[in-house]
């Protein structure tokens, strides 16, 4: 139950650090998102994403950030297997599933939805 | 026409001059006033449900299917895009986000939402100009940045050897 608030918690806090950059920091959407993206991607090149996952749960995994730790990530495991070339092939190894998804419903989306106002 | 023949009505309409600071300060006091608080407040709250919601999807593939919290993160992301699909259809996602502000943009769900919302809205311009070329318009900063910062890291990591 504890991981159900953590993840609360966590991931309400990593959403008003993007509403202060938007707010405080005057930046656009596109900025924000770039910018929690390499920080995420900056964090997890220190080792320090993965203790946030075991502890936050969802909370580490659901913000964009995470998606900046999943590409490190992949690098960094193909890194190990296969030398300096996996930083490039792994680069996608672990958000495929996230971008995959993300187009593939965006597009069947766009075969059915009329745009609303 | 009626505004140039009518003598009364040219005083309302006379050109107002001010300087662009005085505008600034005009326009500003014109704003509607949402405090820094309560936008944070409103992002805590809704961001953090979203990721109450995936925590719940997430513990449902653990017992379900019998996996590792590391194993059930992939599908958990695909089933949130999924949702944010279908609430962006609907058009919801977009009103809860004028609520919400980067509690609706910040989790996954919102990357899903910017790239499903373009490609509705440039669905009349054609499937490969439209949807195709435009998919990514917002996205699109998101994967380069990642990917670069990424591509830097590791790079640094084979340099020091740490290998990950």
């Amino acid at each position: 139950m504890m991981q159900y608030l953590w993840a609360f918690l966590i991931g309400g806090g990593i959403c008003v650090l993007g509403q202060l950059m938007f707010d405080v920091g005057k930046l656009t959407p596109a900025h924000t998102m770039s910018l929690l993206v390499v920080l995420g991607a900056v964090v997890d090149g220190f080792g320090w994403y993965d203790p946030l996952i075991k502890f936050a749960g969802a909370g580490a995994t659901v913000p964009i950030t995470s998606f900046g730790n999943s590409l490190v990530h992949g690098a960094l495991s193909e890194l190990q297997r296969d030398g300096w070339i996996g930083v490039i092939t792994g680069i996608f190894e672990v958000t495929s599933a996230g971008i995959s998804a993300a187009i593939i419903f965006s597009f069947l989306a766009a075969l059915v939805v009329r745009p609303k106002g | 026409m009626a505004e140039k023949s009518a003598p009364g009505g040219a005083s309302a309409y006379k050109p107002v001059s001010m300087s662009s600071k005085e505008y600034k300060a005009f326009a500003k006091a014109r704003e509607p006033s949402r405090s820094v608080l309560a936008n944070c407040i409103r992002a805590f709250v809704v961001g953090g449900a979203i990721c109450l919601l995936g925590q719940g999807i997430q513990q449902f593939f653990m017992a379900a299917f019998d996996m590792k919290a590391q194993e059930a993160a992939s599908p958990t992301v695909a089933v949130m895009i999924l949702l944010s699909v279908i609430l962006t259809c609907l058009g919801v996602y977009d009103k809860i986000a004028q609520w919400a502000g980067a509690g609706t943009a910040v989790p996954v769900t919102g990357f899903a939402n910017s790239m499903c919302s373009a490609a509705i809205e440039h669905r009349s311009e054609g499937l490969v100009l439209g949807v195709g070329a435009n998919m990514f318009k917002l996205a699109g900063s998101v994967i380069v940045f990642g990917v670069v910062a990424a591509f830097f890291i590791g790079i640094i990591h084979w340099l020091i050897g740490a290998g990950g």
